[in-house]
């Protein structure tokens, strides 16, 4: 393999990295509350546009990145109380509501920081190309890779070995019985849309920093986030993981190889595997 | 609450209804009389967009599946009819047709991906589809001109003048939605109406559920072709965010506000997004957030819409 494609192939897997924070609280959220949260997009911008005000202004990228997950997680806290519960045991008026957020969050950070391009600023050990063998690697993406690894561990870890997790998953399955046996499953719910509005913060803070923010990032990566629910399956971590792992590599195939269709590379596996799995590799009906 | 107070009798809903049909082609037919050329390109639009909504209405009110993609589809009627009519110098009638048979085409493409799945899940895969259309128009620049868009002329000279042309869509327009009336109440869109209530029983019965939807919602494509293509004619312009998620938002914002279900609620719901877009953008440039606020508040306070609301008022009066 030639050191160009290993370039490439690296970037499809820390790409695919940064789809997984991302995309790991939207399916969380989708499978637990039966929600697609429209407004998962504009989070993720909110939380790059907070990460690059607390970062730069305090010279710590890890202090941005904690205050937007902080501040996004707030952010889920208000639209499931404020908002969600208006319309609750309606799910396509909940998605539809999330979308009137998703509309009105990103005008008014369009209002608050203008349509200029910002980069979240990267701590200095993290400056700079990695070198290995013969080619040069920028450390930062490397980071990413094992943030995202490390996510999927914390995660997999969360929702398989503690009794958090083991309500969650009981919920995905049977949120009437859950309830039944004494559980508030509301509070449940509440804390996944929080942890998983959190993760959205994260991935913006963290995604900020290499693809940069501006006004349409947040539709760009819903549509990734969608491909990768879609072809993983509601609320399946490990769909999540797979999903984007096959959407982060089928995107930097096609960023090379057909630049004009690269959107075209990415859905068009996806529709073949909606043709044969219509709720996705790993995924349930609903 | 309301199964108790005794139905309102049929005819006289109807002939509320009829009445207030009237009173509604009466203004659309009279007013650009009398109202200044811009009005009346405002009302062009309204008329334009209640088909996308009626189209969205088809899917959404009968079939019981809500879709976003339907500005894509919209869009791609305008982009290839704006397209063809820049290749094709001087053709009037090609650019049109090849819209409308491109967005029906595109529909039936989605309609076969989409319709094994239904509630959130088709929501989210048409918004997924719809995507896509907007990822290629962005980037395939060659063709589309990326974000610069395409501008073409497809008005023949005899319908450059507002007034006409306004006239024309109208007319259009009166067609459309007759034949669209029909379709939704014949026993095609009856058994739609079955699917949408309960799919299991209509298979059981002997229907075949996936053909219905499939041919519902090309169908309903090639309606949202036609509106598109009339957008082309009245913009002379299309770019990506003519395909963009937005457009989708907004037909469908449309349709739920004028009561999904209703069909001619559409041209309800049309002049009020339509109308308040022209008016808000008099003074302020958060049109999105204004968007935005009205869909948050019609789904918390009227996810039934106007029409549906005042349908549900008189059956409950009696």
């Amino acid at each position: 393999m030639s050191g160009l494609s290993l370039f490439q192939l690296l970037n499809g897997v820390t790409f695919a990295a940064l789809l997984f924070i991302v995309a790991s609280g939207f399916t969380l959220i989708f499978g637990l509350l039966r929600i697609v949260n429209l407004a998962h997009g504009a989070l993720y911008l909110m939380g790059g546009y907070c990460g690059y005000a607390v970062a730069s202004a305090s010279g710590n990228f890890f202090v941005g990145a904690l205050a937007a997950m902080v501040c996004v997680g707030l952010a889920g806290l208000a639209l499931d109380r404020g908002l969600l519960r208006f319309v609750g045991g309606n799910e396509l008026r909940q998605v539809l509501l999330t979308l009137g957020v998703a509309f009105v969050v990103n005008d008014l950070l369009l209002v608050v920081f203008g349509g200029d391009t910002f980069t979240v600023p990267t701590p200095d050990f993290l400056r700079g190309a990695l070198h290995v063998g013969t080619m040069f690697y920028p450390k930062y993406r490397l980071f990413v890779l094992g943030l995202g690894i490390v996510l999927f561990c914390v995660l997999w870890l969360m929702l398989y070995r503690t009794r958090l997790g083991a309500l969650i998953r009981a919920g995905v399955d049977d949120p009437e019985t859950i309830q039944a046996m004494g559980i508030n499953i509301r509070r449940i719910f509440l804390l996944t849309f929080m942890l998983g509005a959190a993760l959205a913060g994260l991935g913006g803070a963290v995604g900020g920093a290499f693809l940069t923010l501006y006004p349409s990032a947040d539709a760009e990566i819903l549509v990734f986030s969608l491909a990768v629910v879609i072809i993983g399956g509601r609320g399946s971590l490990l769909g999540a993981a797979v999903g984007a792992l096959m959407v982060g590599l089928l995107n930097s195939i096609g960023q090379v190889m057909f630049p004009e269709f690269a959107y075209f590379v990415i859905f068009g596996p996806m529709a073949l595997i909606l043709a044969f799995r219509p709720y996705g590799l790993f995924g349930r009906a609903a | 609450m309301s199964q108790t107070a005794p139905a309102a009798p049929a005819h006289r809903v109807a002939r509320i209804g009829l009445a207030a049909m009237g009173l509604g082609i009466a203004a659309f037919a009279l007013l650009p009389l009398v109202l200044p050329t811009y009005q009346v390109s405002v009302l062009t639009e309204i008329l334009i967009f209640a088909v996308l909504a009626m189209a969205i209405d088809v899917l959404a009110g009968y079939t019981g599946r809500t879709p976003l993609c339907h500005g894509a589809i919209f869009g791609v009627a305008t982009y290839v009819a704006i397209y063809v009519s820049t290749q094709a110098d001087g053709a009037l009638l090609l650019p049109l047709v090849a819209g409308v048979v491109a967005a029906t085409l595109v529909a039936a493409v989605f309609a076969l991906l989409a319709i094994r799945t239904s509630g959130v899940y088709f929501l989210l895969l048409t918004i997924a589809l719809g995507m896509i259309v907007w990822g290629m128009c962005l980037r395939w620049t060659s063709v589309t001109g990326g974000e610069n868009g395409l501008r073409g002329a497809l008005r023949p000279a005899a319908l450059t003048d507002q007034l006409a042309f306004y006239y024309v869509v109208f007319a259009v327009v009166a067609v459309v939605a007759l034949v669209m009336w029909r379709f939704v109440r014949s026993p095609f869109g009856l058994t739609l109406r079955g699917i949408r209530d309960s799919e299991s029983r209509m298979r059981a019965l002997g229907y075949n559920v996936s053909l219905h939807l499939f041919l519902a919602f090309t169908i309903s494509g090639f309606f949202a072709g036609v509106a598109g293509v009339l957008y082309a004619m009245f913009n002379d312009f299309v770019s990506p965010s003519t395909v963009a998620l937005s457009q989708s938002v907004e037909g469908l914002l449309m349709a739920i506000i004028g009561g999904v279900g209703t069909l001619f609620g559409a041209f309800l719901g049309s002049a009020i997004i339509i109308g308040l877009e022209n008016f808000a953008s008099l003074y302020t440039e958060r049109w999105q957030t204004v968007l935005g606020l009205i869909f948050i508040l019609i789904m918390i306070f009227a996810p039934e819409g106007i029409l549906g609301r005042i349908r549900l008022w008189l059956s409950r009066r009696g």
